[in-house]
This record gives structure tokens, C-alpha cells and sequence, in this order.
């Protein structure tokens, strides 16, 4: 771990504690911290257009007190005495604030749930050196895409005396390798060391998929079509349970796609989706600093049995938490994997459609489960089992009722983790692991 | 802005062909009701300086939080480590003329501070506002949300820039569900937090919210007992809630440069423009007049320079349905060879500026609504977004939204639940058949204009007319 992140470690604490001391009895708060040191390199054409780096944290101070709270969040340096100013000063406008403001009925106060120290140290690239290790491999196509990598950081402090620490260096290359036809073999390398012998041998099977890019591309009308998902394209469908699906507050007030399930309705019985801490990519601990069970079930065998709850749903609705977070998202999903042996894709699939990656997915339809979106990357028509051409792209809408229940004839037995390599705000931990699926008369729009 | 950037430019040591330092601090409070409830009361402070370097025609970048004079210079040297590394693999060798001199400054125009309602009054308005949503039981969840931005960023480069820009921004949302048995629709103020603006406090004028926030409720329940949106192909009317959704995707996207030039194939996509049609491509019909314009006073992506220091000015991209010019800054304007504009822009201090819409609008037609109505037979209005989701090519497109009306003979008539619409982009806007007049423009704007690598989410907004367009496939909700 790098020196930087040791500095923050110890300041933190120091931080937390300074903070913690001017609390009167009635006071509670809890001090979150998320911070990042990452290097950036944005690639196009297998040349570089941008490269830099970024050093950035956040703490944020929950205060509550006589059933009220606030939050403030405020920049990390890592510099003890200029966050402890910062800190000392949003603390006090936060005790000027509360009594403005009106009961909280909901309010949950901080809990000591145990508290934890994790550290994964990685190998990585220096900033400098990154691009005489990547360009060279990929020179003489046409690779796009970033490459970032460095330390993360999430840890959490409160009055009830719990402390979490979980800090990993990490790199992800997420890339286009693009084929004169623009359709491209879409991947991820990612993971804590980075091996130039893992990078060499994916760039080289990369480069062995385009070519069958290269033929022309086949235009099929709308209609419905078998379809082979494959774990690329389950992720994209998967970040969907996480925008008023699996939440329990959006099943409480008519914001869940999945509110047919709650009453009875059933999905596929080859559907088993759950949350899975056990990889430990992503930390266990909320904003609250509430630790998840390893594993929640939430969909098993087709059947709605658990839905994401927070600290504050489950105290709105008498239900019992599973420390989700506050916008109870998925932070580990799983979706379990079928019998659908690699070999037999193609031939199970006979005559339709084979879908690396679907795009920029949105609810059509959210009460019932109809989501649109479109086809992207390598996508290929399929006849009696062998890849004719790539397709020209797609917009399907469907609904996952129908997608993800009756049609739902087959998963594969092998699963994928797609790393998640969002970096709004900050870099993103985890990812999802995913089979492909092989759906019945998936509905093509446009 | 307490760091003094001009003495932290001064005092680097450095050996570059141009230096730059752009400095943000932005505090921003949110508050959000629930069902009349306190859900979330939150003020956010973030500071930091972007250090750009130049070396051998590449820029380099280092963003940092440490505002001392050791932790600029690490980000100084570090940002011209990044781009001698990066250089001989350069896309581009650029000159310092990407970053011309500019001095200068900005305020946002607003008529009261954003001070000047107290916590507890602006979280009682929104406790109102829910209570007023909720029209009747089968309203099951209200909403209200207001967020304050003041951001401050100056930008000083080795060049001779400096360029100071104070921004007030306001957004609000207010939102209502009702539920009667197994349909379920949401209202919202025109769209998910589309009421986004430079202004100040105004915008909390109780007797407008409130009035906003009656009919908001009373339309979602309206919405639950009306019939599902046709599925035909016929005249679809747009009002601007929507069309600023319309202009973004099918529009703003496919004109940005950096899209045309590759740099987002591996994120937000491409597009179906070629660097070749400019000047000659006809984008839509002739009644299509688009600009790009951050000199529109209130509109919420508005600013003097861009982030590269470019003198921020109106300019047509589509004229007369031709399009003349990209959504390019100088350095892809260099790269392309196409005319475009000053939109290099970074969300905040901790990101680099890309090829970002800012305001971009669908100038006034001639037509007022009963001219637009009047002739149309049968078709169908649609308001406030509600769903979005285009190609990475940003041909193919489907958009649905929240309240529909049926017309009639040239009258709105039945109200329409779960309408929906799609398209392919310059097909549709060649069958822009009618544009408002000024009568029926309305100003919106998202801070969730989502693109770049590393990801950035940044302010845009969007000025529109209510339009008419022929032959469009409408639809609604699943059997």
C-alpha cells in the first residue's frame, strides 16, 4: 500500500477522533471517508488523447441530535490540520442547522455493528510507465478506451465506536478493439497486478475476434427473435435491478418494476439472483457502517424472496434490515449459473440472434418490467448454429416478466465478472457475476 | 476563493511550454421530503486545483485537493511527468494556442440571494409541496427536492489568463405516485429534475410552487383512470419539456466533436454525423434553427469562458435545417478542421475538460399553439420525459414520457396514459413540420449530462418551442 494511503489511514483516525471528542452526550455522529489517488489514460486509436492523475477524498459528518440529522461532506487531504478545521467548522454549522430543521420519524442513529480492517495491495503500472507497457501491444488497430488505475478507499468512524477501513489498488483497462465495419470486441482486463503475460494473451485473442467483425453487416428487420445474452449484456440488464427493482422503499412506494413479484407473480425457475460479499471486491460495511450478510438471496429459483433494505427503510416500515445502502442498490450481485456449455451456445441457439453487449438500457414501461435498449459492440446473426455476420444495430424492448420468465429457456454454466468501471465521482469497486442466458422470443422494436 | 492561485502559479518550478491552474470550489445544500417527512438534508463542500501541463504537444494533468504550495507542485510535476510519458503516443501535438489568453469574468444573474430563505422555511415549503401533492389516498408517495449550488472556479495560466466565474445554480424536483390497483403512474414538475437554472432564491416563490404542485398531483391521478397511448403512426406534438430531452439526445450528442473524432467509442458511442457534413448534411427540415448559446441569461449552462479559456459566444449549428458547425472546442477544432465552440468543460476541479454541450437550443418558430393545433386531424401531445434511451450511434431512438392528451379536430381532447415515441434522428427531424413561437418557449436544463473517460456528469440546458412533427410511431405501455 502506498505511502499516501498509510498517511490517510492514520488521519483519519486522528481525524475521527478529534471529531468524536467534541460531542456532548446527546450528540451522535458518523464520519465516512471516500477517497481515491488514481491515474488516468484515455485512449483512442491505440494513440493516448488524455493522461493525468487525480488525488481526491471526501469525508462526510452525519450529526444527529435530538431526533434530528444533517450531513456535511467536506474535502479529505489527508493534512490533519487542515481537514480538522474544515471538519471543526462543518460540525458546527451542521449544530446550527439541526434545530431548523423538522423530526426525523425515521431517523436511525449509529450502532457499533463490529468493526473491520481490510487491505488489498495490488501491483500496478506507475503513472509513467503506462503506455510503453499497453500502446505497443495494440499498435495497427484500432483501440480505444482508459485505462485506470491506483487506490481506493472507503472507511467509516461513529460515536458508538465502530471503525471500518477497506482500502485496495486496483487497475481496470476497458477497452474497444474496433473492426473497419465500427463494430467492435468490447472488454475488461482488470485485477489488483498487472501481468504483462494476462494482458499480451487477451489483447491477442481480442485481436483473433475481429476479424470475424470484418464481414458485412446484416440488417434484420424488428421482430422476435431467439436470442443468446451473453454475461456482458446480463451485467447491463443486471444494473437494472438496481434502479427501482430490488429496493424495498421503491416496492413500498409504487417505484419497482418487480412490485407483480411481491404479489405472487414468478420469474423462470433457472432465475436465482443474489448478493455475494464473498469475493471481497467491494466492502461489506454501508454508509452506516452497517455490515451485509456474505450472501442475500433476493430472487431464488424465479420466486421474490428478499428485497435490498436499509437501516431507515426497515425502521419506516417495522421490516428487518440488511444493511443495504442508503439507495439500496445492488453492490454484489450474482445471478447463478445453469447447465448451457460454452460448445453448445450456437447450437442451441440454431437461427437468431447472438448479443455481446447491449446499451444504454432505460424502464419503457417500469409497473411491467418493460425495458428498451439497444444492441452494441459484437452482435451477430446466427443460422442452424453457425455465425453468418455481424448486425446492424438493434433496439429491443421487452418485458423482463416475459424475457426473464417464461422465455427464459436456458443458462449458461459458466459465469463472467464484469467489473464495474464506472468512474463518475470517483472509481467504482466491484462488479457483477453473470452467465449468459438464452431467451425465446426476445421482441426487436427498430 | 481563499488559495491564491496567481502566487501558486508564480511560485512553480517548472520547466513547460505552457502551464495552467483552474481552481473549483463549490458548496453546495441539498433538501429533500418524503411523504412530508425529512429524507435527506445534506451541504457539500469540494475544493481543488486541476494542474495542465504542456510538453512536447501533449497535455498532462494533475488534480489535487492539497492547497499548499508542495502539493501544487507535486501536481505540476506530476501533470508534465503524465505528458512527456504520453506524448510520443499523442494523438495530436498540440500548441499553446489551444489555451488562448483569456481574462475576464462571470456572475450568474439572479434576483435574491441564495441565502435569503432561511433552512427551516425552504424545508417547510417542501413539506408543503408533499402535502399539496397529495391530492387523494391514491397518491402513495410524494416528493421534494431542492438543491443551492455556488460554485466559484478561476482559471490562471503561464499565458497570461485570468478568468473568474461565480455560478448560483438552483434545481428542483417535485413528484407525485398514484397507485389504483395495478396502475401505478408518477407526475412529476416536468420531468425528473428538469427545472434546473442560474437564479437565485426567486424560484421558491410559494404561490407558483404550490400551484405547480396541485396540478402535478391531480394529473397523476388523472393519468391513472385514462386510457394507454394509442399504437399508430400519426402527428406527434412535443412541448418543450420534452423536446429538451429531443434536442439533447438526437442533437447535442451526435454534434459533439470528440464523438465524431472516436475519443468516446468506448463509452458513450459515436455518431451517425461524419466530419464531411458539415456544411452540407441536411439535418432536418427547413424550419430547424438550432444554437448554441451560454450567453442566455438564467439558463443553466451559462458562463463567459470555457474551461480551456475560449471567449463563450452564440453560434447556429443548424440553420435553416443545414448543419453548419460542431459542438467542438479548440483543441478538436484543430484535430477536425470543423468550426465549433466554446464548450471544453470539466465537471469539476477533478476532471478534464472534454467536448460538452452547454445551452442548447431549438430557436422559436412562427407558430402559434392554436396555428399548430388546428389542422392536425388526429394525433398526439406529449409532455414531461419520463424515459430515455438512444443508439451509440444516435440514429435509433425511443422516448416515452409522462402525460399524454389525444387530439382531435384540432383540439386536445382525452387524456393519454404511458405514451411513448421513437424514431431514427434525421428522419424525425425531417418531419419537423411546425415550430412555435416564442408564446410557447419554455427554458429547462440536467445536471446528469453523463459522458467522458474518466466519467463525468455536467450541467446542460435546453431552450425549446413546443413542435410538431408528421408521421411519427407512437405506442403505449405493455398488455
Amino acid at each position: 500500500m502506498s505511502p499516501t494511503l498509510e498517511h490517510w489511514e492514520r488521519s483519519f483516525n486522528k481525524l475521527c477522533d478529534l471529531l468524536l471528542n467534541t460531542l456532548s452526550t446527546d450528540e451522535h455522529l458518523s464520519i465516512e471517508l471516500s477517497g481515491e489517488q488514481s491515474h488516468f489514460m484515455r485512449l483512442n486509436n491505440a494513440k493516448v488523447r488524455q493522461s493525468g492523475t487525480v488525488l481526491d477524498g471526501e469525508v462526510s459528518l452525519r450529526l444527529s441530535h435530538d431526533r434530528r440529522t444533517a450531513i456535511a461532506s467536506l474535502s479529505f487531504t489527508g493534512d490533519l490540520e487542515v481537514d480538522s478545521i474544515l471538519a471543526l467548522d462543518a460540525l458546527q454549522e451542521l449544530r446550527q442547522e439541526l434545530p431548523q430543521l423538522p423530526v426525523d420519524p425515521y431517523l436511525v442513529l449509529p450502532q457499533n455493528h463490529g468493526s473491520s480492517r481490510e487491505i488489498y495491495s495490488g501491483q500496478l503500472l506507475s503513472p509513467d510507465a503506462a503506455p510503453q507497457a499497453i500502446l505497443p501491444m495494440v499498435q495497427g488497430v484500432d483501440f480505444t478506451g482508459i485505462y485506470a488505475a491506483g487506490s481506493i478507499i472507503r472507511a467509516n468512524g461513529n460515536s458508538a465506536g465502530q471503525r471500518h477501513w477497506f482500502a485496495t489498488e486496483t487497475f481496470s483497462l476497458d477497452y474497444s478493439m474496433i473492426a473497419p465495419s465500427e463494430k467492435a470486441v468490447k472488454a475488461t482486463l482488470a485485477g489488483q497486478s498487472w501481468i504483462p503475460e494476462q494482458f499480451q494473451s487477451q489483447i491477442e485473442e481480442s485481436k483473433s475476434q475481429l476479424e470475424i467483425l470484418d464481414s458485412p453487416v446484416k440488417t434484420i428487420a424488428p421482430g422476435r427473435y431467439r436470442t443468446y445474452l451473453a454475461p456482458a449484456a446480463i451485467a447491463e440488464i443486471t444494473t437494472m435491478f438496481s434502479w427501482g427493482a430490488v429496493s424495498e422503499s421503491s416496492l413500498r412506494q409504487g417505484g419497482s418494476a418487480l412490485d407483480k413479484l411481491r404479489k405472487g407473480k414468478t420469474l423462470s425457475p433457472l432465475l436465482t439472483l443474489r448478493e455475494n460479499f464473498s469475493r471481497g471486491t467491494v466492502p461489506r460495511f454501508n454508509t452506516l457502517g452497517e455490515v451485509a450478510p456474505e450472501e442475500v438471496p433476493l430472487i431464488v429459483k424465479g420466486e421474490l424472496v428478499n428485497t435490498l433494505v436499509n437501516a431507515r427503510t426497515a425502521k419506516e416500515y417495522s421490516v428487518t434490515s440488511n444493511a443495504a445502502n442508503s439507495s439500496e442498490s445492488l453492490r454484489a450481485p450474482e445471478i447463478s449459473k445453469g447447465f448451457l456449455k460454452t460448445q453448445e451456445i450456437l447450437k442451441q441457439l440454431d437461427t437468431g440472434l447472438y448479443l455481446s453487449n447491449l446499451h444504454y438500457l432505460n424502464w419503457s414501461d417500469r409497473p411491467n418490467g418493460r425495458i428498451t435498449g439497444m444492441t452494441r459492440y459484437a452482435c451477430f446473426w446466427v443460422e442452424g448454429g453457425e455465425i453468418v455476420a455481424p448486425i446492424q444495430d438493434l433496439r429491443f424492448d421487452d418485458s423482463l416478466y416475459a424475457f426473464l420468465g417464461e422465455n427464459l429457456e436456458a443458462v449458461t454454466n459458466f459465469q463472467s465478472f464484469v467489473a464495474d468501471v464506472d468512474t463518475y465521482g470517483g472509481r467504482a469497486l466491484g462488479g457483477c457475476l453473470v452467465p449468459g442466458m438464452m431467451i425465446r422470443d426476445f421482441t426487436f422494436t427498430l | 476563493m481563499e488559495f491564491d492561485l496567481h502566487h501558486a502559479l508564480n511560485n512553480l518550478t517548472l520547466d513547460a511550454e505552457w502551464v495552467g491552474l483552474r481552481q473549483v470550489l463549490e458548496k453546495s445544500s441539498t433538501r429533500y421530503v418524503r411523504d412530508g417527512n425529512p429524507e435527506a438534508n445534506h451541504k457539500s463542500r469540494t475544493q481543488g486545483v486541476m494542474v495542465e501541463v504542456l510538453a512536447n504537444g501533449q497535455f498532462g494533468y494533475a488534480a489535487t485537493n492539497r492547497l499548499d504550495p508542495a502539493g501544487i507542485q507535486a501536481a505540476a510535476e506530476q501533470a508534465q511527468h503524465q505528458a512527456i510519458a504520453a506524448a510520443p503516443w499523442a494523438i495530436h501535438s498540440f500548441t499553446p494556442d489551444m489555451r488562448p489568453k483569456a481574462v475576464g469574468q462571470y456572475t450568474s444573474p439572479l434576483q435574491q440571494p441564495q441565502d435569503a430563505i432561511s433552512v427551516s422555511d425552504l424545508v417547510g415549503l417542501l413539506t408543503q409541496v408533499c402535502e399539496t401533492l397529495k391530492v387523494s389516498d391514491k397518491v402513495v408517495q410524494t416528493s421534494a427536492m431542492a438543491q443551492t449550488v455556488e460554485t466559484e472556479q478561476r482559471f490562471v495560466s503561464s499565458n497570461g489568463s485570468d478568468v473568474h466565474q461565480h455560478f448560483f445554480f438552483v434545481e428542483t424536483d417535485y413528484a407525485a405516485t398514484a397507485q389504483d390497483g395495478s396502475v401505478t403512474q408518477k407526475r412529476t414538475d416536468n420531468g425528473q429534475l428538469a427545472r434546473c437554472y442560474q437564479a437565485g432564491v426567486e424560484v421558491f416563490d410559494p404561490a407558483s410552487v404550490l400551484v405547480r404542485a396541485r396540478q402535478i398531483g391531480e394529473q397523476s391521478i388523472e393519468l391513472l383512470a385514462s386510457e394507454e397511448c394509442p399504437t399508430t403512426a400519426t402527428t406527434l406534438v412535443l412541448a418543450p419539456d420534452q423536446m429538451m430531452l429531443q434536442i439533447h439526445e438526437s442533437i447535442g450528442h451526435p454534434l459533439e466533436l470528440d464523438r465524431i473524432l472516436g475519443d468516446e467509442r468506448n463509452y458513450a458511442g459515436s455518431s451517425f454525423v461524419k466530419l464531411s457534413d458539415f456544411g452540407t448534411l441536411v439535418y432536418g427540415s427547413p424550419l430547424m434553427n438550432v444554437t448554441f448559446d451560454p450567453t442566455v441569461p438564467g439558463e443553466f449552462a451559462g458562463y463567459a469562458f470555457d474551461d480551456g479559456g475560449m471567449l463563450a459566444q452564440r453560434e447556429y449549428l443548424i440553420k435553416g435545417g443545414l448543419l453548419l458547425r460542431g459542438l467542438g472546442s479548440l483543441e478538436s477544432q484543430t484535430r477536425s478542421k470543423v468550426p465549433g465552440v466554446a464548450n471544453f468543460r470539466a465537471t469539476s476541479w477533478n476532471r478534464p475538460p472534454i467536448d460538452r454541450m452547454a445551452n442548447l437550443n431549438l430557436e422559436p418558430g412562427t407558430s402559434t399553439l392554436e396555428e399548430m393545433l388546428r389542422d392536425i386531424e388526429y394525433g398526439v401531445y406529449m409532455e414531461s420525459n419520463r424515459s430515455w434511451s438512444i443508439d451509440d450511434y444516435r440514429n435509433k431512438f425511443q422516448f416515452g414520457c409522462e402525460y399524454a392528451k389525444l387530439i382531435e379536430n384540432g383540439q386536445l381532447t382525452k387524456t393519454l396514459r404511458n405514451p411513448n415515441y421513437r424514431g431514427v434522428t434525421n428522419q424525425f427531424w425531417r418531419s419537423l413540420v411546425k415550430v412555435g413561437d416564442r408564446s410557447t418557449q419554455a427554458m429547462y436544463g440536467t445536471p446528469y449530462c453523463g459522458k467522458g473517460e474518466p466519467n463525468q456528469a455536467i450541467r446542460v440546458g435546453h431552450a425549446s418551442p413546443m413542435c410538431v412533427f408528421s408521421n411519427i410511431e407512437v405506442f403505449g405501455g405493455a398488455a
